[in-house]
């Protein structure tokens, strides 16, 4: 088990080196560093002056090798238009996307499992026809047209909802948590649900598609010949059977859903890593874009990670496999 | 005689289907007694899954008991609420099925499935019944209990999946075992091992025991009487010895016939022309008609009722209105 898990571990870091050229590689072929920094009147001198402070002159490898170190500690250099170091940055916004992401996952994990066993359990009924219809309006409408509705319904026309920001957030040491005031929890509600409902619709029809097939089992047969309750059959055998794709499924959509906010932190002002993803695009601004690509690498590395482990948590036969193969 | 734990009258099962209800069942009668097994034979398809589905109240829609009744120690259980039938299911009724490698639930310990069941039937404590499911364990032949109980299904073999299945079937210690081809997913050397074990279960326990399979072999080692099922009908039923060495119905003839001899003679193996009809196309009459080589004209207009011959019983009208003395 150890053994795996640090196998993993060392895979894992293989990927973020290779992410990790990739962040590099942005530096040097979107356009020439210097010139993002220095003004249109500065000096051929002066220009070279601050290639050198900035190592910029320095072999390929050697600055690949120090970038490298240094994003290790998370120090992603300096924002070329806010001046201040990136990782100040992204440490100042994490919590707000961090937040947002996991609000959404957990709408979408309670509705989409509670929707998705109805609707397999009560295949037939009225209720279950209309969950399978929303659940494809909610996966073909795309993330900004629900936000920009939601925003016209809520916001504009009822006036119950916030339409913009974070509302008002409490420090926690470094973190910032809208989860304490009313106005930051009225704030979460429509960009969670925005950002949550593709996923909540994917985990339902998942939920339904995996329990209708599991119901047809020989063992939740043989449960019942064996007098089990209906509620023991449905709640105990036959979900937790269930679960496993479920738990792949939305341990790989949460890395999905930090990385794709950057849409819903855009329409909803969201103040999160998202949507100073989006300011740095519109500004050229590659230290930015570069740390935010690996920290979304690492997000998705480790929640892959993870997601393997918990796998061997469930289920007791990838147990004995992963024990023999080390 | 004492009364049939088992007495199934005239059940008749139907599955609604795109093309018109389907009666893959239609007229079953037979009684199991106590300690009795009765050995269920027939082609796939035949019905016999089916009987024993309708017993233990699991026909799942489309499919329903259409018609007969089912008593169970005297008990209508064929028209019981689903509440009721739970109950029944597991406590006085156990089923194993035919796969032991898919019959158990992956994610659990096989000693929690174990406990689930007791405590769900008998009012016992965790430790009670965990002591039980240990004994349970030994009873069906699995080495060391108290320390495969903590094992998950997949660190089983077939066989002794199959044991652990037996084990829940029995572990409320019910009147009767409806056992689907509890062998057929197994090799011919647990085979043995496992009908000796329902055998000697059935003994010890004065359980009466359905067993449902399509090999001979298996009915002649264990059963007390044997039922032949044709297209959703008995066509014979008897005491085991008597359908296998005098089989009457042409089918039972022709099946019986087909069994190769360990004494290696070079005699083709009898064979049945055709094949079982499906069920959408049942023909008129008796359902063999078209595959039987007595074939008479009644045979294609009357459904032949089952007839007492001794102690067995026929549905053919070869034995109709031909007193006993001169048939056969």
């Amino acid at each position: 088990m150890l053994a795996f898990t640090l196998r993993r571990a060392v895979q894992a870091i293989g990927v973020m080196f290779a992410v990790g050229i990739i962040a590099f590689s942005m530096f040097r072929f979107a356009g020439d560093p210097v010139n993002q920094i220095v003004s249109i009147d500065t000096s051929a001198a002066e220009r070279e002056a601050v290639r050198k402070s900035l190592g910029l002159d320095d072999p390929v490898p050697v600055q690949f090798v120090r970038y490298f170190a240094d994003a290790a500690q998370f120090k992603f250099g300096v924002s070329y238009q806010f001046r201040q170091p990136v990782s100040t940055l992204l440490m100042e916004r994490m919590p707000a996307t961090l937040e947002l992401a996991i609000c959404a996952t957990v709408f979408a994990m309670v509705f989409g499992i509670l929707m998705g066993v109805y609707s397999a359990l009560r295949r037939d009924t009225m209720l279950a026809k209309l969950f399978q219809a929303v659940s494809l309006i909610g996966i073909s409408l795309p993330t900004f047209l629900i936000g920009i509705l939601l925003i016209y319904l809520f916001a504009v026309t009822l006036g119950w909802l916030p339409s913009f920001g974070r509302g008002e957030v409490v420090k926690l040491g470094w973190w910032s948590t809208g989860l304490l005031t009313l106005s930051g929890l009225k704030a979460l509600i429509m960009p969670s649900i925005t950002l949550g409902l593709f996923q909540m619709t994917l985990i339902m029809r998942l939920v339904r598609a995996e329990m209708l097939e599991v119901l047809r089992t020989d063992y939740i047969r043989f449960a019942r010949a064996r007098g089990l309750t209906t509620r023991a059959i449905h709640f105990g055998h036959a979900l937790k059977n269930t679960l496993i794709p479920v738990i792949t499924v939305a341990g790989l959509q949460f890395g999905s859903v930090i990385a794709f906010s950057i849409i819903t932190e855009t329409v909803f002002q969201w103040p999160g890593m998202g949507l100073l993803f989006v300011q740095a695009v519109q500004n050229v601004d590659i230290p930015i874009m570069a740390a935010y690509l690996l920290m979304v690498s690492l997000i998705f590395v480790t929640i892959n990670l993870v997601v393997d482990i918990l796998y061997t948590v469930v289920d007791p036969r990838l147990r004995a496999t992963v024990g023999r193969a080390t | 005689m004492t009364e049939p734990i088992l007495s199934v009258r005239n059940l008749q099962v139907e599955f609604a289907s795109r093309r018109g209800t389907l009666r893959a069942i239609d007229g079953v009668s037979f009684d199991i007694a106590k300690g009795e097994v009765l050995g269920v034979v027939g082609e796939s398809g035949a019905g016999k899954s089916v009987t024993g589905l309708a017993v233990i109240g699991l026909i799942d829609p489309p499919g329903r008991i259409a018609g007969g009744e089912i008593h169970l120690a005297g008990l209508r259980i064929d028209n019981l609420p689903p509440e009721e039938m739970r109950r029944i299911r597991g406590k006085r009724i156990g089923m194993i099925f035919q796969d032991p490698l898919t019959s158990l639930n992956p994610l659990y310990r096989v000693g929690d499935q174990i406990i689930e069941t007791i405590r769900t039937h008998l009012n016992l404590s965790e430790t009670a019944a965990r002591r039980r499911a240990i004994d349970l364990l030994a009873e069906v032949g699995i080495p060391a209990p108290e320390k495969r109980i903590d094992g998950y299904p997949h660190e089983f073999s077939g066989g002794m999946r199959q044991r652990v299945v037996i084990a829940l079937a029995i572990c409320a210690e019910p009147e009767l075992i409806i056992a689907d081809e509890p062998t057929t997913a197994l090799d011919v050397s647990v085979q043995a091992q496992i009908i000796s074990l329902i055998k000697r279960l059935g003994r010890d326990h004065g359980t009466a025991v359905m067993l449902v399979t399509h090999d001979m072999g298996v009915i002649a080692e264990t059963s007390d009487r044997v039922a032949v099922m044709y297209a959703g009908r008995v066509a014979e039923i008897g005491p085991v010895q008597d359908v296998v060495k005098n089989p009457l119905h042409p089918y039972a003839k022709g099946l019986m016939g087909a069994i190769p001899t360990l004494a290696g003679d070079d005699k083709r193996l009898m064979q049945i022309p055709g094949s079982m009809p499906r069920l959408s196309a049942i023909p008129r009459g008796c359902s063999f008609n078209p595959r039987c080589a007595f074939v008479f004209d009644r045979c294609r207009v009357d459904r032949p009722e089952p007839l007492p011959r001794g102690a067995q019983s026929v549905a053919c009208h070869l034995y109709d209105s031909v007193p006993a003395e001169s048939a056969a």
